[in-house]
């Protein structure tokens, strides 16, 4: 479906570890966290990409590393034909405007003693992209208004918002370069249910009128299944599933998918209670010493209860990569099988 | 889990007598005020239920609605300066105004208690063995050590921690959160409580392990017979556990009733609003969320009428006089709300109430839930910590006029 088009965003092997220092003088390297390792995504023009995963999977990371806010240990970055691994931050400014990202937390990501205007107007005067002041405050005005807050509280401080409210004040900071691609790190999980509506319906209206293309990092799927157009699903720093939304959530081919969508209470008494429940054991293990083979056995339903001794000797010692289940849709398990979990 | 030994039913010292006509717990117009610089912070506002024997409540709510705050005045763990005032009665007996040293039997022992935050609510210098014989010899003086020793080991099997019998050994860092809130449900069941409060067991956890953690609950509440009250703000986990359902907004509860009365048929504008704006993992078609507009109110001096009136698209001038009280619509199904007829007629389906739009433009009086949200977390809930403490009384009514006129929907239907 989407191979006449040319992704806007291309990430080839990308990597990023973290170093782990001994103790003592030396401080000499022991090891390393493989936050990411070894990712590969497209993101195509005006499509919402969501990536998935668990606590500590590597997904904020990957947003981080994409943008270069903290650089990648090896692998490639294609944005609009331009590699941006390996760039240094005045290299990386122009390009700022096209790809710009809101974070995750709407109380850390506005400085409390700025107003308004000054926080939405900084990367318009960073970039020099108004002639005069009329016109900067004319920009900024259309940008709060376009975030549907009103424009008369611009001199009001973030504080003064609610959390959705300075969600909104992060992403209109974020559109003020009117870059092409959004990187939302987790937009909306810091809201409260009635109040993340709003910045959901917004988030989706934005695409619309301004064309622009997300990179969409959450751990909730029921968000993700609702804005995006794409679901890549990772686990221990890399993507062992991706499908567009429907047939990811209709036809899960690999275990962990199945188990995750299992795994989420429905906000529906007669649905929730007549489901059977895929329960996976343990925690997810650490990214400093990922197990051999296929990463997720230590917890998999099917390695535990459906493989043979002959079969799991597989999962132990290879390593599964992507392939194709179908149009759109690959997945890294040796033994992956499309299963209605819904 | 068949590890089960009967090790529980060794620790039961009297056999209660239970008396199917006094419910287990009953709390009665329960009101919580902090004093704060600003003024008096009102956080729960009279508050009303009773749980029967081996049911299963969930309080759901926003940040700030009370419903941790409510559960801490059960357990009388709010910090001294709270002014706590109504009746919480178990099995009869009024716990509000009894001494710590009287408390101390009950807790535990009658009602224990499970917080959201495993990684804070144990002790990270001894080891979680101890921490279990700590509760079960607390409750039983005769208990020899050993015995004590063995029953953690079986306690902790039962909740699902592999190799038990080691793990008792371990201090609570060398477990996972997962594992962690395994031991802190292990010290909630040791002593085979009539109730178990759950204050937002699974939030602090990833989906996965949540879906094993209330697993564990199942087994718990299996295993001891007790009841629950279940507070949490995920609509999913109530929908899958509880039998009866209390929603509370602003300090108050505004919708009671059975779990298929509250998801399929509910009544006040609020709970409607709430699961209109839950996107849904099983939806296939992409149907408009419905944000409920504004935000919650300050709970420091809060206007008249019913304090969701703001925020509803249903609401009318009468609104905005008296606040409605918790009234039966039928079946032990109440709602606190005077046009509960019109609610009803939506039957479940919040986009025939409530708008789709994306705007925010209600400069707010929100709860100050600005700590809690910034630790990722809604409603910590910590003693010291009452929701909306922080308020500014001043903002409510400051930025009445710049309120926008995005109530005019107040009669469409």
């Amino acid at each position: 479906m989407t191979t006449t088009r040319e992704p806007i965003l291309s990430v080839r092997g990308l990597e990023k570890h973290f170093p782990i220092k001994g103790g003592g003088l030396l401080q000499r390297t022991v090891g390393a966290v493989r936050a990411v390792d070894g990712l590969d995504l497209d993101l195509y023009p005006g499509e919402v990409l969501g990536l998935v995963g668990e606590s500590g999977c590597g997904k904020s990371t990957t947003g981080r590393a994409i943008l270069n806010l903290q650089p990648a240990t090896a692998g490639s970055v294609v944005f609009q034909g331009r590699e941006l691994v390996g760039l240094d931050r005045k290299q990386m400014r122009p390009l700022r405007r096209d790809i710009q990202i809101v974070f995750q937390d709407p109380y850390a990501s506005l400085n409390p003693r700025l107003p308004v205007f000054d926080i939405v107007a900084e990367p318009l005067i960073i970039h020099g992209l108004t002639k005069d002041e009329a016109e900067l405050r004319e920009r900024v005005r259309s940008l709060v208004e376009t975030v549907g807050l009103n424009p008369e509280h611009t001199n009001r401080y973030p504080a003064e918002f609610s959390g959705g409210q300075r969600q909104r004040i992060g992403i209109a900071r974020a559109l003020a370069l009117e870059p092409k691609v959004l990187v939302l790190d987790e937009p909306v999980s810091a809201l409260d249910v009635s109040i993340q509506a709003g910045v959901i319906n917004l988030l989706e209206d934005l695409k619309e009128r301004l064309g622009l293309s997300y990179l969409f990092i959450a751990h909730d799927l029921s968000v993700v299944r609702h804005i995006s157009d794409r679901v890549a699903v990772m686990y221990l720093g890399k993507i062992i599933e991706v499908a567009p939304r429907d047939e990811l959530f209709d036809r899960p081919t690999h275990p962990y998918t199945q188990a995750l969508l299992s795994a989420i209470p429905l906000p529906d008494p007669r649905l929730e209670r007549s489901r059977k429940r895929i329960i996976i054991t343990g925690d997810v293990p650490s990214p400093a010493n990922p197990p051999s083979g296929c990463r997720f056995r230590t917890r998999c339903q099917k390695f535990a209860g459906e493989l043979t001794d002959t079969q799991r000797e597989k999962c132990l010692t290879v390593e599964p990569l992507l392939e194709s289940r179908g149009t759109g849709h690959t997945s890294a398990c040796h033994y992956a099988e499309a299963t209605k979990v819904l | 889990m068949s590890t089960s030994t009967g090790a529980l039913q060794q620790g039961r010292t009297d056999p209660r007598p239970v008396d199917p006509d006094v419910p287990l717990l009953a709390v009665e117009d329960l009101n919580v005020r902090f004093p704060t610089e600003d003024g008096l912070v009102h956080a729960v506002r009279g508050v009303d239920y009773t749980l029967r024997s081996g049911e299963v409540l969930g309080i759901v709510g926003e940040s700030g609605s009370g419903k941790s705050v409510t559960s801490l005045a059960v357990m009388g763990l709010l910090p001294g300066s709270a002014r706590v005032t109504g009746s919480v009665k178990y099995r009869g007996q009024e716990l509000l105004g009894q001494s710590d040293r009287a408390m101390s039997r009950v807790r535990g022992k009658g009602v224990s208690m499970i917080f959201q935050d495993p990684m804070t609510s144990l002790d990270p210098v001894y080891r979680v063995g101890f921490q279990i014989e700590e509760t079960l010899r607390t409750h039983d003086s005769k208990l020899s050590s050993k015995a004590a020793q063995a029953r953690a080991a079986d306690l902790l099997a039962m909740v699902g921690i592999p190799n038990a019998a080691e793990r008792v050994r371990s201090y609570p860092h060398e477990f996972s959160g997962g594992m962690r809130q395994r031991v802190v449900i292990a010290i909630a069941m040791a002593n085979q409580p009539d109730v178990i409060i759950a204050d937002e067991p699974t939030t602090a956890l990833d989906v996965t392990v949540q879906a094993q953690i209330l697993e564990v609950l199942q087994t718990a509440l299996t295993e001891t017979g007790a009841a629950m009250v279940l507070i949490t703000h995920d609509l999913g986990v109530v929908a899958g556990i509880a039998d009866r359902v209390l929603v509370m907004y602003a300090g108050r509860p505004v919708e009671i009733g059975s779990v298929e009365d509250i998801y399929y048929e509910p009544r006040m504008p609020y709970t409607l609003g709430l699961l209109g704006s839950l996107p849904r993992l099983d939806a296939s078609t992409k149907q408009r969320l419905t944000p409920i507009k504004g935000s919650p109110p300050s709970v420091v001096n809060m206007p008249p009428g019913c304090p969701f009136a703001p925020r509803c698209p249903l609401h009318v001038a009468e609104c905005d006089t008296v606040e409605p009280d918790l009234l039966d619509v039928g079946g032990g199904h109440g709602a606190a709300c005077i046009r509960t007829d019109e609610v009803g007629k939506a039957h479940g389906e919040a986009a025939a109430v409530f708008d789709v739009t994306a705007d925010d433009t209600v400069l707010g009086s929100e709860a100050p839930v600005d700590l809690s949200a910034a630790a990722g977390t809604t409603d910590t809930g910590a003693p010291g910590d009452p929701v909306g403490e922080r308020s500014d009384p001043g903002r409510s009514t400051a930025t009445g006029s710049l309120l926008d006129p995005t109530t005019q929907d107040g009669d469409r239907r």
